[in-house]
């Protein structure tokens, strides 16, 4: 039972990451019926950029703590989602009557690029943040079950700006905008909304929130290379998939039930094959529920 | 150009055995290097054009292609490595194994709607990846995969130059174009592309459209396992990373780049993504920015693709 809580803590921890990553893919599918294939190199470059910021800081004021990963929070947001607004202009905009093929190879593309400028700028190795800016403690929740300071950080921020964009999507106007522009460009267009400012927009806190996941991971797990946006996109993608892509609450559930299933398959099958598991478990659940948890039952166009 | 083309149209044979004659001269002046390249660009466009029937011709999203090849790769090695049969008679049952495979995958997901079905060929090809490195049952040999195959012996001559590997594949890669043409023009074929534009109106018109659909995918993935069966063929390893998501990346973009659904596209495409990049292996790893930059710029150049068959170019016209 212990160990059964200590697991669903660690899981719910991959899960907000999961989550986050996968909101991002799920308001793009929504908006743009695309695969955002790039979004995973863009949650990469948060990590990437994030580490540059705390390294310029610390060499700048000599002593780190955590007080300074707040400011390097908001440039990374700012910059990745300056770069998905550059990305959806660039290799999106003009191909939105292509047909459904010609953007998810504009995609990949933009995913070739960005990893490969990562790997180019950055060098092929790992690289580890500055330690010790979160304090390592860890907390007694109930008698032996243990959540670090970390988690309790990353959790409270994940937490947070999930209910933010919920709130945002489901209660603003520019929200229900976008949730019109999901459902149809040309009858939202017909009731004066810029649907490209929209799908700016989609662009703009998809990838600021991508973004912002990639320097939590680095910063929860410490290291990363280049590769991590491939693998990281791949199961948040998953996620979006499992709640139903389009769905905002729905990427949201996707991404703690994978987390919660790779946590608790590494702990009581094996680590091994705690992947193979959760890609099992998203067969079986489209198997049986082709639109995802959350999704709606609609037909495909005809 | 244009008149040129169209005079050509109306010779098959010449430009076909022109064709021919080049492919089988195109190896002599070159190095083994280039041969190489050229034996590679032979397997990718044998995949390509076996992805094409489930990707073009049938319009299903596949992205978990190189989980065939890898396990064509992998019956080929295991049946040479634990019962010693020679590698040429292991092919037709890497064919066998790669299709059953891709029924076994297909059969239940095939209602889903394209994403979904894109994601779960995804979630398949890891799964089989994960599977080959952890060394399921204790045969596949984990993360260095298996070595020590022996060399391909074919009517009593042993196979060891790259030219001999590069003859071999061109043999295959007329045979697969062959039939591809064939199953195009086919009842089949033509029934593939009626559920490719629409789904509802071929089921109206009395196609059973999961029946359609499921060949599709049996042989589409049965020969991608001869491609790696093939590929065993030259290299005496395996290994998982055959089956790797970015090499299902590579051969989907193969089939989009040139044009989905064409034929001389999948040549285009392979020619793109396999070729260039070995040409342009100077460029290290700045290598994969380009075919970036080639792939965004070339799909909002020509978003029907670089070679399109006919029929799509004016459906992606219509539209606009």
């Amino acid at each position: 039972m212990q160990q059964l809580l200590q697991q669903l803590i660690n899981g719910i921890t991959i899960g907000s990451f999961y989550a986050l990553v996968a909101l991002g893919y799920t308001m793009v599918y929504g908006v743009l019926k695309l695969i955002n294939f790039a979004h995973g190199g863009l949650f990469m470059w948060g990590a990437y950029i994030g580490l540059t910021g705390l390294s310029v800081l610390l060499a700048l004021l000599a002593q780190g703590g955590p007080g300074m990963i707040f400011p390097i929070a908001v440039i990374v947001i700012v910059t990745i989602a300056m770069v998905g607004v550059l990305i959806e202009r660039i290799a999106y905009r003009p191909l939105r009557s292509a047909g459904r093929l010609a953007p998810v190879i504009s995609a990949l593309g933009m995913a070739f690029i960005l990893e490969s400028l990562a790997r180019n700028i950055y060098g092929a190795s790992w690289k580890t943040y500055p330690p010790g800016l979160v304090p390592a403690g860890r907390v007694a929740l109930v008698g032996d079950v243990r959540i670090s300071i970390m988690q309790v950080l990353v959790l409270t921020v994940s937490f947070l700006l999930m209910a933010l964009l919920y709130l945002f999507v489901y209660r603003t106007r520019i929200g229900t905008a976008m949730r019109a522009v999901s459902l149809d460009h040309e009858v939202s267009r017909l009731m004066g909304i810029d649907v490209d400012g929209i799908i700016a927009t989609v662009f703009l806190i998809g990838p600021g929130l991508g973004g912002l996941a990639g320097m939590i991971v680095a910063l929860y797990y410490g290291s990363f290379d280049f590769t991590l946006g491939w693998i990281f996109g791949l199961k948040a993608f998953i996620s979006a998939i499992l709640g139903g892509i389009g769905n905002i609450p729905g990427a949201m559930l996707g991404g703690m039930m994978l987390g919660i299933i790779e946590t608790l398959g590494a702990g009581y099958v094996s680590p091994q094959w705690k992947d193979v598991i959760a890609y099992m478990i998203l067969i079986l659940i489209l198997i049986f529920r082709p639109t995802g948890l959350l999704g709606e039952r609609v037909a495909e166009k005809l | 150009m244009g008149s040129l083309m169209e005079r050509l149209r109306r010779m098959p044979l010449v430009w076909q055995i022109g064709l021919l004659a080049l492919a089988l001269l195109l190896p002599l002046p070159l190095n083994d290097y280039y041969r190489a390249v050229l034996w590679r660009t032979g397997i990718y466009a044998i995949l390509g054009l076996s992805l094409n029937i489930i990707v073009g011709y049938a319009g299903l999203f596949q992205l978990g292609h190189a989980a065939f090849y890898a396990l064509g790769a992998y019956t080929s090695a295991l049946l040479n490595l634990h019962f010693d049969i020679p590698l040429v008679l292991t092919w037709p049952i890497s064919i066998l194994v790669a299709a059953f495979f891709g029924y076994l995958i297909s059969r239940p997901i095939l209602h889903l709607r394209g994403d979904y079905l894109c994601i779960v060929t995804i979630a398949f090809g890891e799964v089989v990846r994960l599977a080959l490195v952890n060394n399921i049952f204790g045969i596949t040999g984990g993360a260095n995969g298996l070595s020590g195959i022996d060399q391909t012996v074919l009517f009593g001559l042993t196979l060891r130059t790259p030219l001999h590997h590069y003859y071999l594949v061109l043999f295959f890669l007329v045979l697969t174009l062959f039939a591809v043409r064939r199953l195009e023009n086919s009842r089949l074929g033509r029934a593939w592309m009626y559920v490719r534009e629409d789904e509802t109106a071929a089921e109206a018109m009395g196609i059973d459209t999961t029946w359609a659909k499921l060949l599709a995918f049996v042989l589409g993935s049965g020969w991608a396992g001869l491609a790696g069966a093939l590929y065993v063929a030259r290299i005496p390893v395996v290994s998982p990373d055959l089956a790797r998501f970015i090499e299902s990346v590579v051969m989907f973009c193969i089939v989009v780049l040139g044009g989905t659904g064409s034929i001389p596209g999948v040549f285009v495409g392979t020619l793109g993504m396999i070729t260039l990049p070995e040409i342009f292996r100077f460029l290290k790893t700045w290598r994969d920015a380009w075919m970036g930059v080639a792939m965004v710029a070339m799909m909002i150049a020509r978003p029907e693709g670089l070679w399109p068959s006919r029929r799509i170019r004016m459906e992606i016209r219509e539209k606009e």
